[in-house]
């Protein structure tokens, strides 16, 4: 047992007076997505207003909290009051001062509840909102109800007593024994054992080893880490202190995408605060463990979220990969033992350290355990962000999390996993969600993008969509990689153009292989993911697109046919004078025609047509 | 004890290994080989074009297939080079990088010699059935640069090009640009690489498998002059030419050919044919004397040679502060195109302007020293053309010459006799060695016993170092290749760590025989130090070794230039350096 000079209990006594102190309590979300609808500016209007305190009944004073994301972004702005079991939704700087009268004079404004989109009953507390209601949130338990930028908030929540018991108790090879009991994985993509990753880094001990926290979430509409980074930062601050701990580190990067400027900002003012107060830098908390921690910002790079290039983009590179092995834990960053893990990998350590890792590991699935934040998007009514127990199937998610499909559309699959990712259906619809049975699916976590399609989705634009990204963001270094997706990508163009033949559709397959098995990195290998897995169960939807010229889903314009009904046919001729191509023939008061050949399919005749007798087919 | 021996299998053959850095040189001990277009020996291990992937089968039944360039050897694995899985990842990535490239295989500098040629061929690659680079993606070759050219439409991206620039000279003159399928290798800015901070030495050329960097081919000139009755041909090779053009017509590396040089080139119709052997020996008299003066004033040490154009750019562009170090000799070729331009026209009657000098070099960087304008008499440069070793060698080949079968022949008097000190020149160690068995005789009048000086030998150090003793006063000499250990030695003079008093630097990893205008050699790091050993023989079995008893070199001293460091010699031999980036934006 080591002594410290920090009593962390007398510390959270402190922190919670202190936060006592603040009296009638506001929490509004200050989140990225919030702060964009306008958040900044209702704190302030509220801290205006808040001037008045007297008329509140029962406290002395008010404070305003900026928070971080509370994940419903879709609902923002989030205004919550805790002491009255209260959260108003899609809150705008105009209602400020009609919640105020109505909290003065001890009443509600019905308008700015939530109402459930099935029952429509208006409903006064968060975690009635179905969207809440079925989630589990760990990673993301204090986010959206603390002020992120003020570290006693996080003291009070128990933040630093983990590092705290850590640092007391001087055993880090007992830490990596929790971390691996817990059976927590990572949370980036691949799902590996989080506690091996540990011990093989540790294993390493003696000389410089190096934390890097792997910030550069950048699957497209995925947020889980910005959420953590910007909503509380310190319980990753404390997730990496407890790394370094276990490997023998005393330096750490978070590498942060430069498009997260909050999250950047946050970190920032939470490592200054952390510092203070001696929870990080030299001798944290009096014991012989420094550890210091710096922020470094990516520049957008897709590819700089694998791990090698990554490391490659700390040390001042480009942004490429590096072959494996060797492995980071052997030879990474400036050529030290690494040990790299995501944001929410690492804000998983301190909760796990505190509660156990039989707690943890009572969460999820006989061999994906805890929970998984995803991001929700889609043709669902509740887009945001999410966290579940592993194992939660992909039917409660979409139907009682996500509230079902928009305008009461028919489900036809998720896009899981992000660009990496693949596609899941009807069919998969019950199985429990977690790495093997996702990998077993064609699809994969992912850091846990999560997009829901519906019926009047075309399935080959999506994969045309996916590639496109890929081959952008591709970093060009080996040949499978580059050339590969730059080829898939031409053909599905090819095939939503109504270009292609059956013999495209082999070739796609055909390179799609040779690229999984050939490429360098975890990016190209997963590269062809959305191709391969759309293939694998919507290939009668490709095949459409290439023998009947027709996109089943109706979103290819190529494949958009424009007819006229002989039926409903005046033959007032307007339709042929409309046409700029000359693409529409007929005789006077008899059905007019439109040559295949020659329409551009502009609908200039449908558009114009008195007797609406065009059609798109 | 003895350790336990490791052993691996390919293709089910057992086979040892021992600290072999990759699966790949494993491969390549054992016998067989797979392609690769990006692994190169010299260079870190790069991985990208995953033409040398393998199939993989580790004890516990897994399968993988990985890169056996960047894949360290495992105990007990088992290899296979060939199957239909890593064929035909081999097969589309042929297919796919030759659906980007211009496929001008007929107008190519590099056909016959181009690695993407060769595989496509091996491959069997016969229908491509993926789409052409677009039109709009062609862009124009970038010609800027006297040494070689640059054509981005044949850039297969294996980036061997930018790891030889940033690993061998620290200059990162090429870099990757842009993402995705518009990745492109670039100079700073896009801008042509004459105007970024290269240093011409050709490295980049001499790793690249297609033609998307060639050397400059200046033949057709060459061939103009020749046939042109109003001039008179003279015509100089460097000593590392000798020991690698045999390569092209199939001698083995390091076979000297002087004497089928000597005669190829007379069938091919030069008028003289002279040796650059020859002027090495006088810039050792010239360079041995200022190394004397200064070490007696003690003033600009040490001294840094100035064979090497590449490293003189160097310092001229990034250290200019040092240029006072650097020897005003001008180099052996720039030295016999000197005494050409001055002395032909006395001495063997033929007037400057009807004279083409010609230089035979294993340098790209050559080409950019003839052009120098501190190398340019009334108007016209001291070297005409300076062609490379692989130009040579397919001079010779187009004039249907069979070089082999040639009967030696020797070289024209009196610019061709040499010493073996001259000779050595084109290994790196080689300019400090000549220099001190030269300078120990002028400080002592006393000739050197022992005149191999082996600490500065060997081609795989890039840093060598040896102290002597000239009679008690010690002397310390630095020998680097490669600007990246010259870079190394240039902070320790600024910062006051330097101990030793001469400097020889060579851009080119082991020295010219390296050079980026020899044959090619990026598959085999032993075939520089064969050429190496080639030239330190001929020094061995030369009668002379020393370049002051050299006879024509003691008769032009007697006759023209009175003697070394004379004001006659310094008008003929020695040179200027200017900052290359005065006033621009550096001095900002």
């Amino acid at each position: 047992m080591v002594e410290l000079n920090i009593d962390i209990k007398n510390e959270q006594q402190k922190a919670r007076d202190e936060i006592k102190k603040q009296g009638f309590r506001v929490l509004v979300c200050a989140g990225t997505g919030c702060v964009a609808n306008g958040s900044l500016q209702i704190i302030d209007k509220f801290r205006e207003l808040g001037a008045d305190v007297s008329v509140m009944t029962d406290y002395d004073k008010i404070t305003i909290v900026p928070t971080g994301c509370h994940g419903f972004c879709e609902q923002g702005v989030l205004v919550n009051f805790p002491d009255l079991d209260l959260t108003y939704v899609k809150v705008r700087l105009k209602d400020v001062e009609e919640i105020y009268d109505a909290l003065k004079n001890h009443k509600i404004v019905e308008r700015l509840l939530y109402t459930d989109p099935h029952t429509g009953e208006k409903i006064h507390k968060s975690e009635d909102i179905n969207f809440y209601a079925k989630q589990t949130r760990t990673a993301l338990a204090n986010c959206g109800e603390m002020n992120a930028e003020c570290i006693d908030e996080a003291i009070a929540k128990r933040g630093y007593e983990a590092l705290s018991n850590v640092l007391k108790q001087n055993d880090p090879n007992a830490v990596i024994e929790e971390i691996t009991k817990s059976g927590l994985r990572g949370r980036g993509g691949g799902g590996f054992p989080t506690g091996l990753k540990w011990k093989f880094t540790a294993a390493n001990r003696g000389g410089k080893s190096y934390v890097v926290c792997n910030g550069d979430e950048g699957d497209p509409g995925a947020f889980m880490d910005r959420s953590v980074m910007e909503g509380d930062p310190h319980k990753l601050l404390e997730g990496i202190a407890i790394a370094a701990f276990a490997i023998g580190a005393d330096e750490a990067y978070i590498y942060v995408r430069a498009e997260y400027p909050l999250a950047i900002k946050r970190l920032k003012i939470a490592i200054n605060q952390a510092e203070e107060r001696g929870f990080l830098g030299d001798h944290i908390m009096g014991s012989d463990f420094n550890l210091k921690i710096h922020i470094k910002e990516g520049a957008g790079a897709f590819v700089c979220g694998e791990e090698t290039a990554l490391m490659a983009s700390i040390e001042g590179e480009r942004g490429m990969p590096r072959p494996k092995p060797p492995y980071p834990a052997n030879k990474g960053l400036f050529g030290r033992p690494t040990l790299i893990n995501n944001v929410e990998t690492l804000a998983n350590v301190p909760v796990i350290m505190l509660k156990g890792a039989d707690w943890f590991s009572s969460m999820g699935t006989e061999k994906s355990k805890g929970t998984k934040t995803f991001a929700l998007t889609g043709e669902v009514n509740n887009t945001g962000l999410i966290e579940i127990p592993m194992g939660t199937t992909l039917r409660e998610i979409v139907f009682d999390i996500g509230g079902g499909i928009r305008n009461g559309k028919k489900f036809k699959a998720v896009q899981i996993g992000g660009p990496s990712g693949g596609c899941l259906t009807e069919e998969h619809l019950d199985i429990p969600m977690d790495y093997d049975n996702l990998i077993q699916a064609g699809a994969m976590i992912g850091s846990g993008g999560l997009v829901v399609m519906a019926e009047d989705t075309c399935i080959v634009e999506v994969a045309r969509f996916f590639m496109n990204f890929t081959q952008n963001e591709s970093c060009g270094k080996c040949v499978p990689c580059r050339e590969g997706t730059k080829n898939m990508l031409k053909i599905l163009k090819k095939i939503v153009g109504g270009k292609a033949t059956m013999k495209d559709l082999d070739l796609l397959e055909e390179i799609a292989h040779t690229i999984k098995d050939g490429s360098l990195c975890g990016l190209g290998k997963t590269a062809p993911n959305p191709v391969l897995s759309t293939l694998k169960y919507f290939r009668d939807e490709y095949i459409a697109h290439i023998k009947e010229h027709k996109c089943p889903a109706g979103v290819c314009a190529a494949m958009k046919k424009v007819v006229i009904v002989e039926e409903l046919c005046k033959g007032c001729t307007k339709c042929a004078r409309n046409c700029p191509v000359d693409a529409i023939s007929g005789e006077l008061k008899k059905p007019h025609h439109i040559d295949q050949s020659k329409c551009i399919k502009c609908e200039a005749c449908l558009k114009g047509c008195p007797f609406k007798a065009i059609v798109l087919e | 004890m003895t350790e336990d021996k490791k052993t691996l299998f390919i293709e089910d053959k057992e086979v040892e290994f021992t600290n072999e850095p990759n699966l790949l040189e494993v491969i390549r001990k054992a016998g067989m080989n797979v392609p690769t277009f990006c692994y190169r020996p010299d260079l870190t291990s790069f991985g990208a074009c995953r033409m040398c992937v393998v199939e993989v089968v580790y004890p516990n039944g897994r399968r993988v297939i990985n890169s056996s360039c960047t894949m360290p050897p495992e105990k007990d694995i088992k290899v296979y080079l060939n199957t239909s899985r890593v064929r035909r990842i081999r097969k589309t990535v042929l297919e796919l990088l030759l659906a980007n490239h211009d496929k001008k295989c007929l107008t190519c500098e590099k056909s016959e010699d181009c690695e993407l040629q060769r595989y496509a061929k091996e491959y069997n690659i016969i229908n491509i059935r993926f789409p052409d680079k677009d039109l709009k993606d062609y862009v124009p070759a970038d010609d800027s640069s006297p040494s070689f050219v640059r054509d981005m439409n044949k850039c297969i991206l294996c980036g061997a090009c930018v790891r030889a620039c940033s690993e061998f000279q620290g200059q990162a003159v090429l870099g990757f640009a842009n993402r995705g399928s518009k990745t492109r290798v670039q100079p700073m800015g896009g801008r042509p690489i004459e105007e970024v901070d290269c240093i011409n030495c050709g490295q980049c050329v001499a790793v690249c498998p297609t033609g998307a960097l060639t050397i400059r081919n200046e033949t057709d000139k060459v061939w103009d002059e020749i046939n042109n009755p109003e001039k008179v041909t003279a015509v100089q090779m460097a000593p590392s030419v000798r020991v690698a053009l045999g390569e092209m017509f199939g001698l083995p590396s390091g076979e000297n050919t002087i004497g089928l040089i000597n005669a190829a080139l007379r069938r091919l119709g030069f008028d003289y044919v002279f040796d650059t052997n020859f002027s090495a020996d006088l810039t050792i008299t010239e360079e041995a004397t200022e190394f004397l003066d200064r070490l007696k004033t003690g003033e600009n040490l040490p001294l840094f040679t100035s064979c090497c154009p590449a490293w003189v750019k160097y310092l001229e562009m990034e250290h200019p502060d040092m240029l006072k170090h650097l020897s005003t000799c001008k180099s052996p070729m720039s030295m016999m195109s000197a005494v050409l331009s001055n002395l032909m026209p006395k001495n063997f009657n033929v007037p400057r302007e009807k004279l083409t000098v010609v230089a035979i070099m294993p340098c790209t960087a050559k080409k950019y020293e003839g052009k120098r304008e501190q190398l340019v008499t009334n108007g016209h440069p001291d070297t005409d053309i300076v062609l490379t070793t692989k130009e040579l060698g397919a001079m010779i080949k187009s004039a249907g010459i069979d070089f082999k079968a040639l009967a030696p022949e020797d070289h024209d008097s009196p610019f061709g006799e040499y010493s073996g000190a001259g000779t050595i020149f084109g290994a790196s160690g080689g300019v400090a060695e000549a220099a001190v068995r030269t300078a120990y005789y002028y400080a002592t009048g006393e000739e050197l016993q022992d005149v191999d000086i082996k600490q500065i030998r060997g081609t795989t150090n890039r840093s060598k170092s040896v102290e002597l003793d000239i009679k008690g006063t010690k002397v310390k000499v630095r020998v680097v290749s490669t600007m990246v250990e010259a870079e190394k030695a240039i902070n320790e003079i600024k910062n006051g760590t330097a101990d030793f008093q001469l400097l020889e630097a060579m851009a080119c990893p082991g020295g010219c025989i390296n050079g980026g205008g020899q044959p090619n050699s990026f598959d085999d790091s032993s075939i520089k130090s064969k050429r190496a050993q080639g030239l330190y023989k001929e020094d061995e079995e030369l009668p002379i070794r020393k370049s002051h008893l050299n006879p024509s070199i003691q008769k032009l001293y007697n006759e023209v230039l009175e003697h070394p460091g004379s004001h006659k010699a310094h008008e003929m031999l020695h040179t200027t350096y200017k900052d290359k980036f005065a006033g621009s934006y550096k001095d900002l």
